[in-house]
């Protein structure tokens, strides 16, 4: 495990070198190229104002490429309707490159395409690709933790009762690693602020969302955020009972136009392009893509009106200092259970590996796993 | 079958050439009125598209190439027909008793489930068949158990069939989600919950020369099985009688309630092995995947096929080709996905509506009877 791990870090640092090789020359050589047809497939709406319309929003900017015919698919089922939604891409559109965008497509629906079809690339948004896996297929991936500790960071300095709260969908890795750097972000600049987190058990349960978002508001949370497929109903919630709120996936800015915060949403739209201008130079496409802000990856929402200057100003400040590689998680933290993570003057990279196996929360978020 | 309001000289100079046409009249109300519904729908559906301002003959060509214009769009089609297949047959077989199964969507999670479970300790040392042979029997155990319960408790506890098969399924999904998240989560894939996984070698592979796994053939020879089962035996005779009248059913000393019973066991074995063909044959593991809605899809090819399962065949097949086209729709002419919910959601009520025309066109009927 932990020598394919060290080779992720290079090809993470390989796929920004990739990145700041995609001049605007790269793509504008597009037009030249013999045209592409990448298909997308998502596991629901495209205007979920969530994961697939982070994903939708960055098909829309690959469409403005010249050369490029993008084809999409919404509501694609984690089941054998997946394989064959991206084999009709493939056999009826002609498509040679393949974004499946929801975890369960994996395996076995790309794994097995990728075997049958040699001559088209295949690429999945979970961190889940191993060297074993066929070469025609890969991962990319944001680490949006990054862009969470930015709106901690924010929330911290919006509360005035120190409670921030979290709607959480399932305590899975990558939803506990947002929690703890939301809250580190807060702690960063509000030592006495807490989060309290609520699961709801399912990637997409709107009333079960409702419910968890009116309970932390009247628990006294006064900033919500969330960490589920579509973050609708949280961020609706918070506006209607006069709290703030920061986002989660995509852009909710016009759902809260009174309290809205900040947000962390994927740019998928560098990788989309960075891929196709690959594809049309005849260069190989990366097994392997992450990164966060530092190759841009992922964004903060622009501020809406419940940022205050305050929070504006640490808020850019922070995500600065992620950008240029200053750690996240930084010692003295303890688990919640007590037990120490990091001693006092120890830190984790941003890309620290066991980080992606996250299996607890720290103390200073409220609230259990089970 | 003859006709006797006709004297006997006509019906002798006619011969037998003119009752084979009266038959022919009679029967052909059950493709006729089927047909014309299927027609009726699709022109509601062009209005539909009109509406939207997309043309209707290009979403037509789009559903023929989606679903049936290539030899992958077959396949594309047969692969979404099998499940069809066995969840229809939930509902068909219950209906034979005038029962309304809805539920079937719950069998079919259980059956997954309990085939992947029952897989789990046999994994890695048990060769593949007479695993899959056990995982079989496991799902259409868990399946006819669940449907079983639904029919006993209308026939014990006068509990509504249709409601109590339908609450049910939540039951079902809850279960299935308290142990693959629980006890039996393989830990080894962290982020999508599921059971250990039963290995490809263990997996059902696909028929020759296709991408069409086994269950499409065994969903065929079982409806098959069913027809015989249903209209051939003495089972399926009694089972009618109650479908027709409960009272007098029972006043003839049929066992109503075990024929209830029975049938619901059978209607959720079905769903049951189409869970377990999920499992085996797609995902290899149970996972919340296994709940794709086919048991719901599986009551509008039911209802279309008039729940004869011989028909059930072709209507799965054709409703697997509408599916299958849905995204060839959705990328070529920018409709939302649920376009092809539509056009199923106007086939399902244009036929029910067209259930009452049986019997009353004066067209279908014998000329004496007309009169």
């Amino acid at each position: 495990m932990s020598k394919f791990e060290l080779s992720r870090r290079n090809m993470l640092k390989s796929s920004a070198a990739g990145l700041a090789a995609l001049s605007a020359g790269g793509l504008s050589r597009l037009a030249h190229a013999s045209d592409l047809t990448v298909g997308i497939v998502y596991v629901g709406p495209r205007d979920d104002f969530g994961w697939n319309q982070a994903h939708a929003v960055a098909a829309a900017a690959l469409k403005d490429v010249p050369g490029v015919t993008v084809v999409e698919e919404e509501n694609v089922p984690e089941t054998v309707a997946v394989e064959k939604s991206m084999e009709s891409m493939i056999n009826l559109d002609g498509a040679k490159l393949i974004f499946a965008t929801s975890f369960g497509y994996y395996k076995p629906f790309v794994l097995d395409l990728a075997g049958k079809y040699t001559d088209v690339e295949f690429r999945h948004a979970a961190p889940l690709w191993t060297e074993a896996d066929p070469k025609n297929a890969g991962s990319y991936f944001g680490y949006l933790d990054q862009a969470h500790y930015v709106n901690g960071v924010a929330a911290g300095l919006s509360t005035t009762s120190n409670k921030l709260g979290f709607v959480a969908a399932k305590p899975i890795g990558t939803v506990l690693r947002n929690i703890n750097s939301f809250l580190l972000g807060a702690r960063k600049v509000n030592p006495e602020a807490t989060v309290q987190v609520i699961f709801t058990g399912e990637w997409s349960m709107p009333v079960r969302e409702a419910e968890a978002a009116n309970a932390l508001v009247d628990a006294g949370c006064d900033v919500l955020t969330c960490h589920v497929d579509g973050p609708k109903v949280v961020i609706e919630t918070a506006e209607s009972r006069g709290i703030k709120c920061c986002g989660h996936n995509a852009s909710q800015a016009p759902l809260a136009p009174k309290g809205f915060i900040t947000g962390a949403e994927y740019k998928w739209e560098t990788i989309y392009k960075m891929f196709a201008a690959n594809l049309a130079e005849g260069q190989p496409l990366p097994n392997f893509t992450g990164g966060g802000f530092d190759v841009d990856f992922v964004r903060s929402t622009p501020y809406g009106a419940g940022a205050s200057e305050a929070a504006i100003a640490s808020a850019d400040a922070a995500r600065a200092d992620v950008k240029a590689g200053k750690p996240i998680f930084v010692g003295p933290i303890n688990k919640q259970d007590g037990s120490p993570l990091l001693a006092a003057g120890a830190s984790f990279d941003n890309y620290e590996p066991s980080l992606d196996q996250t299996d607890y929360l720290i103390e200073g978020v409220v609230g259990s796993i089970t | 079958m003859a006709d006797t309001t006709e004297t006997p000289g006509i019906a002798v100079q006619s011969g037998m050439s003119n009752d084979l046409l009266e038959r022919l009249r009679r029967s052909s109300e059950y493709v006729v009125i089927p047909l014309l519904a299927l027609v009726f729908s699709g022109v509601l559906f062009s209005v539909f598209l009109f509406a939207l301002g997309k043309s209707p003959a290009e979403f037509f060509s789009h559903v023929w190439r989606g679903g049936f214009g290539t030899s992958f769009s077959w396949q594309n089609t047969l692969v979404r027909a099998a499940p069809l297949i066995f969840t229809a047959l939930c509902v068909a077989i219950p209906a034979r008793l005038g029962l309304v199964i809805i539920g079937g969507e719950g069998a079919l999670v259980l059956g997954g489930f309990a085939s992947a479970a029952i897989a789990i300790p046999m994994i890695g040392w048990m060769p593949g068949l007479p695993m899959l042979a056990i995982m079989a029997f496991a799902g259409m155990v868990a399946g006819a158990i669940w449907i079983g319960c639904v029919g006993a408790l209308r026939h014990y506890r006068g509990v509504n069939e249709t409601i109590a098969s339908l609450l049910m399924f939540y039951i079902a999904v809850s279960i299935l989600n308290f142990f693959v998240e629980g006890a039996l989560r393989d830990p080894s894939d962290p982020n999508k919950p599921s059971t250990k996984p039963i290995g490809s070698e263990n997996m059902i592979g696909v028929i020759p020369g296709t991408d069409v796994h086994w269950g499409l053939l065994v969903g065929v020879l079982l409806c098959g099985v069913l027809y015989l089962v249903m209209n051939r035996t003495t089972f399926g005779f009694a089972a009618q009688i109650a479908g027709g009248n409960l009272r007098a059913a029972q006043a003839q000393g049929l066992p109503v309630g075990r024929l209830m019973v029975v049938s619901c066991a059978i209607a959720g074995a079905c769903a049951g092995l189409a869970g377990f063909f999920e499992v085996a044959a797609i995902h290899g593991k149970a996972n919340a995947s296994l709940i794709a809605g086919y048991g719901f899809t599986g009551i509008l090819v039911s209802f279309l096929a008039r729940h004869n399962p011989l028909v059930i065949v072709p209507v799965a097949i054709f409703l697997g080709g509408i599916a299958a086209s849905g995204g060839l729709v959705q990328r070529r002419m920018d409709l939302p996905d649920a376009t092809v919910l539509v056009l199923q959601g106007l086939l399902f009520l244009v036929i029910l509506v067209s259930e009452t025309f049986y019997g009353r066109l004066s067209i279908f009927k014998s000329k004496g009877a007309a009169q």
